[in-house]
């Protein structure tokens, strides 16, 4: 089996077994993985619920720079960023 | 902000509820007490209801069911979906060896998110050697496609040492081929059975270096396809591991008899006086435990860990290997190299690995 990376047209999803939830605890939004938690921050958040295995980067960077009036360039370099590190530590799937 | 001067700890991550010190399997390095409790003195289905329930409160997030073999528990699923109702992550850790696919199924049915599922070797004549039983690793290639096909996601444990480090490249395409995720390659920890057995089990500082080439070579190869968790295991290391991340501070474990620990095998520590869910909350003992509360913090170390800038990274390292390696618990763990005993734990395990393996003193009910 090869290594799997990620493009602007793949479709993120969480990876089976990762479950995002909002702690009350806490006040803090996080993933919940097998044997790891990951706390996200509003913008990681913002992103991850997005996720849903259908919409493409491409696509979830468009309407992200529509919403918050920034360069989709900028904010795609950075989202392709934490999906390229998300994908290799199992948190998503494409 | 320093922890110990907080009034109160942080809340805990994650509960170890050992159901059961009851199992199929006699692997020499079992994680379990010498001394091991019998079903008749487990707590009830009642209790560990009211644990979960305690847990959840407390702001635990995940409940890692484990024993012995939790399989054997026939309400298993009960403590499942009670978990999972009350907002917990949910994850099995078993030996997979009394599996059926009605129980797998029933499991996910239960809300289960997640089955880590052990295997101690690829070869079937080592697996059956280092587990102490027959035929584990057929019904372990079993067990993990009839939690496939209950569609739950998995992880293979596999503990190394140097019977099997040189499988670890197969172990490796095992869990792919497996379906696993995640693959846990968990060096032997040495105290209580594993301890006894440590001339059986300590590898050689090149399979160490062997293993760790192969782990970062996998990850590059199997990016985004299989996670690999890895650490250099302690006799070789220069650095203590932040044991438990830190003791009392994101951790606890609830015993088959209801004392609750800050780790798996904190009662090594004949000093440490524990307390019992039967007699207080788990909210209770979290924060006035004396056992939690002994080397909670950095305000207990001794040097050289007192003055060291990394007192808060690792947290001194491990407590019972302390204890175990310099009959003091409160001393740096051997495994820092600022410890005035590092060079002879390195020495014992040189020594040890050079040495022929002796047999194994396995895993047993009266502690003999």
């Amino acid at each position: 089996m090869n290594a799997v990376s990620i493009a602007a047209t793949s479709c993120p999803a969480l990876a089976r077994g990762v479950k995002m939830r909002f702690d009350e605890a806490r006040q803090q939004w996080m993933l919940n993985a097998p044997e790891r938690v990951l706390m996200l921050d509003e913008i990681a958040q913002v992103i991850l619920s997005r996720c849903d295995g259908a919409i493409s980067i491409n696509a979830l960077c468009r309407e992200l720079a529509l919403e918050f009036a920034a360069p989709q360039e900028i904010i795609q370099a950075d989202v392709m960023e934490m999906m390229a590190d998300m994908l290799h530590r199992g948190f998503i799937r494409i | 902000m320093s922890q110990v001067s907080s009034p109160l700890p942080p809340a805990p991550m994650a509960l170890l509820a050992e159901l059961t010190h009851r199992c199929p399997l006699a692997c020499p390095y079992c994680s379990n007490p010498l001394t091991l409790e019998h079903a008749a003195n487990e707590l009830d289905t009642a209790a560990w209801r009211r644990v979960l329930d305690e847990a959840a409160k407390l702001g635990v997030l995940q409940v890692h069911f484990s024993g012995g073999e939790p399989l054997i528990r026939k309400d298993l699923e009960t403590l499942i979906a009670h978990g999972a109702s009350c907002g917990l992550y949910t994850n099995l850790i078993t030996s997979g060896m009394a599996l059926t696919q009605r129980r797998a199924d029933a499991l996910a049915k239960a809300g289960l998110d997640h089955a880590q599922l052990s295997l101690q070797d690829t070869d079937a004549r080592g697996a059956d050697l280092f587990a102490g039983s027959k035929d584990t690793l057929a019904k372990k290639t079993a067990s993990a496609a009839m939690l496939r096909a209950a569609d739950l996601p998995l992880t293979l444990n596999a503990v190394m040492h140097r019977g099997n480090l040189n499988h670890l490249e197969a172990m490796i395409e095992t869990a792919v081929r497996f379906g696993a995720g995640r693959l846990e390659v968990a060096h032997v920890q040495y105290y209580g059975w594993a301890l006894r057995n440590r001339a059986a089990l300590m590898p050689t500082r090149a399979q160490i270096d062997r293993a760790t080439q192969s782990v970062t070579a996998a990850r590059a190869r199997l990016s985004g396809v299989l996670v690999i968790d890895y650490v250099v295991p302690d006799y070789y290391a220069s650095r203590p591991k932040a044991c438990m991340g830190g003791w009392g501070q994101r951790f606890l474990n609830v015993d088959p008899v209801g004392r609750v620990l800050p780790c798996h095998a904190a009662t090594t520590i004949p000093e440490l006086r524990f307390d019992n869910v039967h007699e207080k909350s788990l909210g209770e003992i979290w924060e006035n435990s004396s056992a939690f509360n002994r080397f909670r913090g950095a305000d207990w170390m001794p040097e050289p860990c007192r003055s060291c800038e990394r007192k808060e990274i690792d947290w001194g390292g491990c407590r019972c290997q302390a204890l175990a390696l310099t009959g003091n618990a409160a001393a740096a763990d051997p495994a820092c190299a600022l410890s005035p005993h590092h060079e002879e734990m390195f020495a014992i395990a040189q020594n040890e690995a050079a040495t022929e393996a002796p047999e194994f003193i396995y895993r047993r009910m009266d502690g003999e």
